[in-house]
């Protein structure tokens, strides 16, 4: 989705502000976001993809205007409802819906050393073979997907070459809709800074972008 | 012919075999009018947080947990063992860029299996930068959570097509005959830059190494240095 946080390349949005001994957590209810998020996570409801998409579709205005875990509150609030663990009169009323049992939860404090460095676990231990190789040139398509995609706008159509294969990972485009894992090769693909930006960007910069095979055509 | 979000959605749902409810699916073609970020977050937290308790979702001392572990256990201390280490190590450094999982997992702050990540190296020749343009992805393991200004529009949007502008932003001129590389965390690997090891560091020992060592160096946004107030220059 040509959406607001596909902002790679824009120019304007103003300075970069930098706070100086910046805590963790600003305010305390910013942290129970993010902790609700990793604990209701251990469902395995949903995924990191599906995740990053709801915060994608919000608003562009809201999207600029609000906090980062503002973002994260209403990620999660979606997720909650749509994949079936709250309904929406309950977020609504705060309060459980009579008759149903209470759950367990499975992420208990115990289990908190153990649980997050698999935090992400995209990557697949499954035979599919590379569409390209290591030093190859390649084109990044040309696609404007209405759903999820991980193929930033300033790269599409652009041309690269392949700096490393990292092996097979869960594509994003479907994972994110819940349309399967579809798992392919990810690779490191250099962009010279010029092939990118024209003659404005310095002769030897360049941008890496990791991308799918599905991102990319033979050049 | 053009796909709507709204076809979208409605044929996702239907292969995915989602169970939408017609209240939810309403609510998803009206996304875009809708106001989706009402005010007053603390008190919607506080709600969502005993419903979710409530309902057995949650446990709320696993919330504590892990409020604390971000908060006072892992952060960039962890990326800068692992960065004073390879100053110290030719052969760790070796693996590291090699294969920074198994190298940083030997420091046991990722697991094997877990998170992917990739060091790359700061040379006199080569200064790298890490970025996300689409989200906020950031090595968690290494680094802790991000910074704002890391999430933020400004750093995101300019960083790709601006890198020394940004640089200069942070206060660090990057010579013409140096190339800057950036790297856009666009999958599921975390990138962290390994700086260059500071002049006047010769005979400090790992930890005090460690010590020296910044998020921001660790971002790419500045370099090491050893302060100079300890008349050592």
């Amino acid at each position: 989705m040509n959406g607001i946080h596909d902002m790679g390349g824009m120019q304007d949005m103003g300075p970069i502000k930098y706070e100086k001994n910046e805590p963790v957590f600003h305010v305390e209810w910013e942290a129970r976001v993010f902790a609700m998020f990793l604990a209701a996570g251990a469902w395995h409801k949903w995924n990191l993809d599906a995740f990053r998409h709801t915060r994608e579709v919000l608003p562009p205005d809201d999207y600029l205007r609000v906090s980062y875990y503002e973002q994260w509150l209403s990620g999660l609030r979606d997720l909650l409802v749509r994949r079936g663990l709250v309904t929406a009169a309950e977020i609504e009323s705060g309060v459980p819906s009579p008759g149903l049992a209470k759950a367990t939860p499975p992420l208990t404090p115990d289990k908190i050393p153990a649980t997050l460095p698999t935090r992400i676990h995209a990557n697949r231990d499954v035979q599919v073979s590379p569409r390209f190789q290591v030093r190859q040139r390649v084109r990044a398509r040309n696609i404007n997907p209405v759903s999820h995609t991980r193929l930033p706008r300033y790269a599409r159509g652009k041309f690269g070459t392949i700096h490393r294969d990292y092996g097979v990972f869960v594509f994003p485009d479907t994972n994110a809709h819940f349309l399967g894992e579809n798992p392919q090769h990810v690779y490191s693909v250099r962009f010279a800074a010029r092939e990118l930006w024209g003659a404005q960007a310095a002769e030897r910069d360049c941008v890496y972008v990791d991308m799918w095979d599905d991102y990319l055509e033979v050049a | 012919m053009t796909t709507t979000r709204r076809d979208f959605l409605t044929a996702a749902a239907a292969i995915a075999g989602t169970a939408m409810t017609p209240e939810l699916s309403h609510a998803h073609q009206h996304e875009h009018e809708h106001q989706a970020v009402p005010s007053d977050p603390a008190l919607r937290v506080k709600a969502l947080e005993s419903l979710l308790v409530e309902k057995g979702l949650v446990d709320p001392a696993a919330l504590d947990a892990l409020v604390d572990t971000y908060e006072n256990k892992i952060g960039p201390r962890n990326g800068a063992g692992v960065v004073a280490r390879a100053w110290v190590d030719p052969t760790y450094k070796a693996r590291l860029l090699a294969d920074a999982n198994d190298a940083i997992a030997d420091l046991g702050y990722v697991s094997r299996q877990g998170d992917r990540m990739v060091v790359v190296e700061n040379t006199p020749a080569v200064h790298n930068l890490i970025v996300c343009t689409l989200c906020s992805c950031y090595p968690w393991p290494v680094l802790g959570l991000p910074p704002v200004w890391y999430k933020s529009a400004p750093y995101r949007s300019r960083a790709v097509i601006d890198p020394r502008g940004v640089l200069r932003e942070f206060g660090l001129e990057v010579g013409e005959n140096v190339e800057v590389r950036v790297w856009d965390s666009t999958a599921e690997l975390r990138y962290l830059v390994l700086p260059e090891r500071p002049v006047g560091s010769e005979r400090m020992n790992e930890q005090e190494l460690a010590a020296l060592v910044t998020r921001d160096a660790m971002v790419g946004v500045a370099k090491v240095v050893v302060p100079s107030s300890g008349g050592q220059g």
